[in-house]
């Protein structure tokens, strides 16, 4: 169980959401929508423990989930705008680097296999600087199969992706799902999230008394 | 402490494979020094007496050149949010970032060293401890310019504030440095200076890691 109270997010003065509660229980899905700037991606990192939220808390199973932020990170997966590709290492060293920080499995085996979910297995010697935004963006994702957590943060995931991978992705949430996993995502593209919580973040900024008052 | 050997692993095979710039550090080292002999004029004693705090003043700039992309890149790739939001915690990643920074650019220094020494017409008394004092100060210089090397994330012209936020916290390294050296050429005792850099050493050691990390945190929100 993940949940969200009363979070606020003030970026440079700027009062961008208040007073957001969010739940997403286990093998749920919260879909984030909003116009650019509504604070998406500001929630998805205050998920994520990267930014502090200006006031409100996050619990994860109950308990305040940044008191200790290492033991959060540990569940949790963060795809954000960029891809974390390293131009000169190849595509299989990428990946096993980041499950290996993880403390996850760093055989060949298991890479390969996270790639596969991408359909990226093709690529494990090609280096990052010959890859495609897209590609890219595939790697990063198999980054997450590689070294399991419970709760993924994807930030506008599907940016870059063809309609091939966007199939790939929906079914490797649903996978994650099915396994007790969480999903927040954020999008402004169509990706079939099935039973999924929409919240919109704009319905949180601040004004909305007045938007409701008109 | 596995997962800290990977990350040392990882920065150390992308520097390996990026080459050119670990190697600049050296070429630039070595230019610089190259320098004095045509500038001040071949007069032995001139050089002698002026070598070792030009070896050390040498060093310290080379070392500042490389720290710039200590961080830069992993910011821009996303990979620091990344290891930020990994179970190590951040100072133990600063810690490993600095060691490869020590490694792929202070290391080549105290090995190049010697070489300028002779070219310095340095007294042979001295290159020993040359070579020590080097080796105890140039781990302090690379932990003191991760925490510079953090807090210019994300500003632009980085590398000139950190200079300018860098190079005076250099100073009590560069005195204690050149005075080892020419205390062990004047035949007096050197130990003494050698034991202040390998305190500053340990100082850093305790506290670099965490101003660094304040730093990413900082840069990151």
């Amino acid at each position: 169980m993940f949940e969200g109270k009363e979070l606020t997010c003030i970026r440079g003065e700027r009062l961008v959401f208040t007073g957001l509660n969010f739940a997403v229980g286990s093998g749920g899905a919260l879909v984030l929508i909003g116009p650019n700037g509504a604070g998406k991606s500001s929630l998805l990192r205050m998920m994520a423990g990267l930014l502090k939220p200006a006031s409100g808390k996050l619990l994860w199973n109950d308990a305040l989930a940044l008191d200790d932020i290492d033991e959060h990170a540990e569940n949790l997966h963060y795809v954000g705008h960029h891809d974390a590709v390293k131009p000169v290492l190849s595509v299989l060293e990428n990946v096993r680097f980041w499950a290996g920080v993880r403390g996850g499995d760093v055989s060949e085996k298991n890479i390969l296999n996270a790639l596969d979910v991408f359909d990226a297995k093709h690529l494990a010697d090609v280096p990052g600087r010959f890859l495609s935004a897209g590609q890219k963006r595939r790697v990063n994702l198999a980054r997450i199969i590689a070294a399991p957590a419970p709760l993924w943060l994807l930030d506008e995931p599907t940016t870059a992706l063809d309609r091939a991978s966007i199939a790939l992705l929906d079914s490797a949430i649903r996978k994650h799902r099915e396994g007790g996993g969480i999903v927040v995502l954020s999008t402004h593209a169509d990706i079939n999230i099935e039973s999924a919580t929409v919240l919109d973040i704009s319905d949180f900024a601040q004004g909305r008394e007045t938007k409701g008052a008109a | 402490m596995k997962q800290f050997a990977f990350l040392v692993r990882r920065d150390l095979s992308l520097a390996f494979r990026q080459g050119m710039d670990s190697l600049l550090v050296v070429v630039f080292f070595v230019i610089a020094v190259v320098l004095f002999p045509f500038g001040v004029g071949p007069e032995p004693g001139t050089l002698s007496r002026i070598a070792a705090g030009v070896i050390w003043v040498a060093a310290l700039l080379s070392t500042m050149l490389s720290l710039e992309r200590l961080f830069q890149t992993d910011y821009d790739d996303g990979s620091l949010e990344l290891l930020a939001l990994s179970s190590l915690p951040l100072e133990v990643t600063v810690l490993a970032k600095v060691t490869a920074h020590w490694i792929t650019s202070g290391l080549p220094l105290i090995v190049a060293a010697p070489v300028l020494a002779v070219l310095m017409q340095m007294d042979t008394d001295g290159f020993l401890v040359l070579v020590a004092a080097l080796l105890l100060g140039t781990p302090s210089l690379s932990l003191i310019g991760a925490i510079g090397a953090a807090l210019i994330l994300g500003s632009r012209r980085g590398g000139v504030l950190l200079s300018l936020l860098v190079l005076p916290l250099y100073i009590p390294v560069l005195i204690f440095g050149v005075s080892a050296v020419d205390a062990a050429i004047g035949g007096y005792e050197f130990k003494a200076q050698l034991l202040i850099l390998g305190g500053f050493f340990i100082g850093t050691l305790a506290l670099a890691p965490w101003a660094g990390a304040g730093g990413l945190r900082q840069a990151l929100e």
